[in-house]
């Protein structure tokens, strides 16, 4: 105790410790009914960090290429010592991540945490939400296993059917004309080097401006209180809630790696016939099953264009909610962000279950 | 500081600056962005490619054939006459295969399927296959390219 209060005391002295301990602890967070969905944020985070020591372990045996990809992850999951063990949580931690940024984007856009003045982490967490779909959909072609191989041709395929800029991105993504071993060091590239990046940048400011201007009340409750609302400091009472639920986390995880291993499957081959069951995963399944069930052609267009243009202007409007729901910002109540929203999770929800019934 | 000129020069340089600028931008951004698109590789233009013996391939059964980096696949049908197809479907370029029970061309991915002429029938490909001419001499098996 002596010492690490004298080892504070040190680093104090030169940086002004206690500056940042009163910026930690400035933040208050509400308590009323729906709090809880303020931890998925935390948990989203959390994972993150298990992806990024996780990603760096496999990252001492993985080898990027089309040759050594696939005998290189079998070698991870026979012969390394608890290989099969870091593989499996970077595999089923990828998809809670997913799960929870998801959860975290829809409980802010329901109780309209994005409304002025913040906008910035509002975008700043669609931006990182995006890039987490992109994490997974380059993660997910590194085995070079069948299933990846083809979800990776079917799915670069689509990117190239956007209007006008298609081609172009689907020979960026490509590295060439088919899916190739250089696509695969595209991906590599991508998802160890420039997402990670990307994704750090955006995350310090989101969580520099959750820090600086505090958490947001739902506007209901901010309304009908009288007396000051209910408040918990962040620091260190929430942040000891918040690792405690970490924990729980890291136990669903352990249980999913262990018992549910990630499975390998058989090597990428160009010249062998797509096998049965090549689907996307689960995180894509909604907007692949609405690609299936529109017509070859609408008006003028194709039916899988205009799907995907509907796909990027949704996403787009999502993206920009904060600055068109006037009301929200005023402090008033919108009845039609709850109706979207509410549209927009039943979709999700309906053609996700209906992409795994047929 | 009112003198004319000086507002002008002011404007040169501001200009200048900018120009430059510009070209800095350009002379980075040009190269990084070439440098991004796959080149072109020699590929060796294929016309034709032995695809084995009649004997190798059972009546009522196809196989995926190299040709050159395409993917083809080669069908013995059951009445014995032999056809090929590019194995690309023209939907989101899965690999088709032959389906012996529905005796049609099949794409898991979507489920879309093609009769042993080619044609899209059901399903969402959007296009036939393109057919690739088969000649047998002296028992073996050449695929080309229809000029
Ligand atoms: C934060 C979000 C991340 C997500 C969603 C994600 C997702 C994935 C997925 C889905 C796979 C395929 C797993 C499989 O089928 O085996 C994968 C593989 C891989 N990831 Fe990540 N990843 C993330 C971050 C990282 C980071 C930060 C690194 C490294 C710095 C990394 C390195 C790797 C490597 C080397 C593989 C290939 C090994 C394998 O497939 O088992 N990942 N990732
Ligand atoms: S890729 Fe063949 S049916 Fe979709």
């Amino acid at each position: 105790m002596k010492l690490t209060k004298k080892l504070y005391n040190w680093v104090n002295e030169r940086v002004q410790l206690d500056d940042l301990v009163k910026f930690m602890g400035k933040k208050y967070v509400p308590i009323h009914s729906h709090s809880v969905w303020y931890y998925f944020g935390g948990v989203s985070l959390f994972l993150f960090i298990i992806q990024v020591v996780t990603g760096i372990l496999l990252l001492l045996y993985y080898k990027g290429s089309e040759d050594l990809a696939f005998e290189s992850i079998h070698f991870i999951m026979s012969k390394v010592q608890f290989g099969w063990l870091i593989r499996s949580v970077h595999s089923w931690a990828a998809n809670l991540f997913v799960f929870a940024a998801f959860i975290h984007m829809f409980s802010v856009y329901f109780t309209k945490a994005y409304r002025k003045p913040r906008e910035i982490t509002w975008v700043t967490g669609m931006l990182m939400l995006f890039l987490a779909l992109g994490f997974g959909f380059s993660g997910y072609l590194l085995p070079w296993n069948e299933l990846a191989f083809f979800a990776t041709k079917v799915g670069t395929d689509i990117a190239g059917a956007v209007p006008v800029i298609g081609d172009a991105v689907m020979l960026f993504l490509r590295g060439g004309e088919n899916v190739t071993g250089a696509t695969l060091s595209r991906f590599f590239g991508l998802h160890v080097a420039v997402f990670p990046g990307i994704f750090t940048v955006l995350l310090f400011v989101h969580l520099l401006l959750v820090q600086r201007q505090g958490m947001s009340e739902p506007l209901g409750i901010e309304k009908s209180q009288v007396a000051p609302p209910k408040t918990m400091p962040f620091f260190p009472n929430f942040l000891l809630r918040d690792v405690l639920f970490w924990l729980i986390v890291l136990n669903i995880l352990a249980i999913l790696a262990v018992f549910f291993p990630w499975e390998l499957g058989k090597k990428a081959d160009a010249f062998a016939s797509a096998p049965e069951g090549i689907r996307p995963e689960w995180y894509f399944m909604f907007m692949f099953q609405t690609l299936k069930m529109l017509p070859a052609h609408l008006w003028i267009i194709e039916g899988e264009v205009f799907g995907i243009l509907m796909f990027g202007l949704a996403g787009l409007l999502w993206m920009l909610v904060p600055f068109w729901d006037r009301k929200s910002s005023q402090g008033l109540e919108n009845k039609f962000i709850n109706y979207a929203g509410i549209f927009a999770v039943a979709y999700i929800l309906f053609c996700t279950i209906l992409g795994y019934l047929v | 500081m009112d003198h004319p000129e000086s507002g002008n020069k002011r404007d040169f340089l501001k200009w200048v600056l900018g120009s430059a600028a510009v070209a800095w931008l350009g002379a980075v951004l040009y190269p990084i962005s070439a440098y991004l698109k796959p080149p072109k590789q020699g590929e060796v233009e294929v016309s034709s490619v032995k695809a084995g013996k009649v004997t190798d391939i059972e009546k009522d059964s196809g196989v995926i054939v190299r040709f050159g980096n395409k993917p083809v696949i080669l069908i013995h049908k059951a009445t014995g006459e032999f056809r090929a197809f590019s194995a690309t479907c023209t939907h989101l370029d899965c690999t088709v295969q032959y389906k012996k029970d529905l005796g049609m061309i099949w794409c898991a991915c979507h489920n879309g399927k093609y009769d042993l002429n080619g044609r899209n029938v059901s399903g969402p490909p959007p296009k036939p296959l393109d057919e690739y001419k088969v000649v047998i001499k002296d028992g073996e098996i050449l695929i080309s390219k229809i000029a």
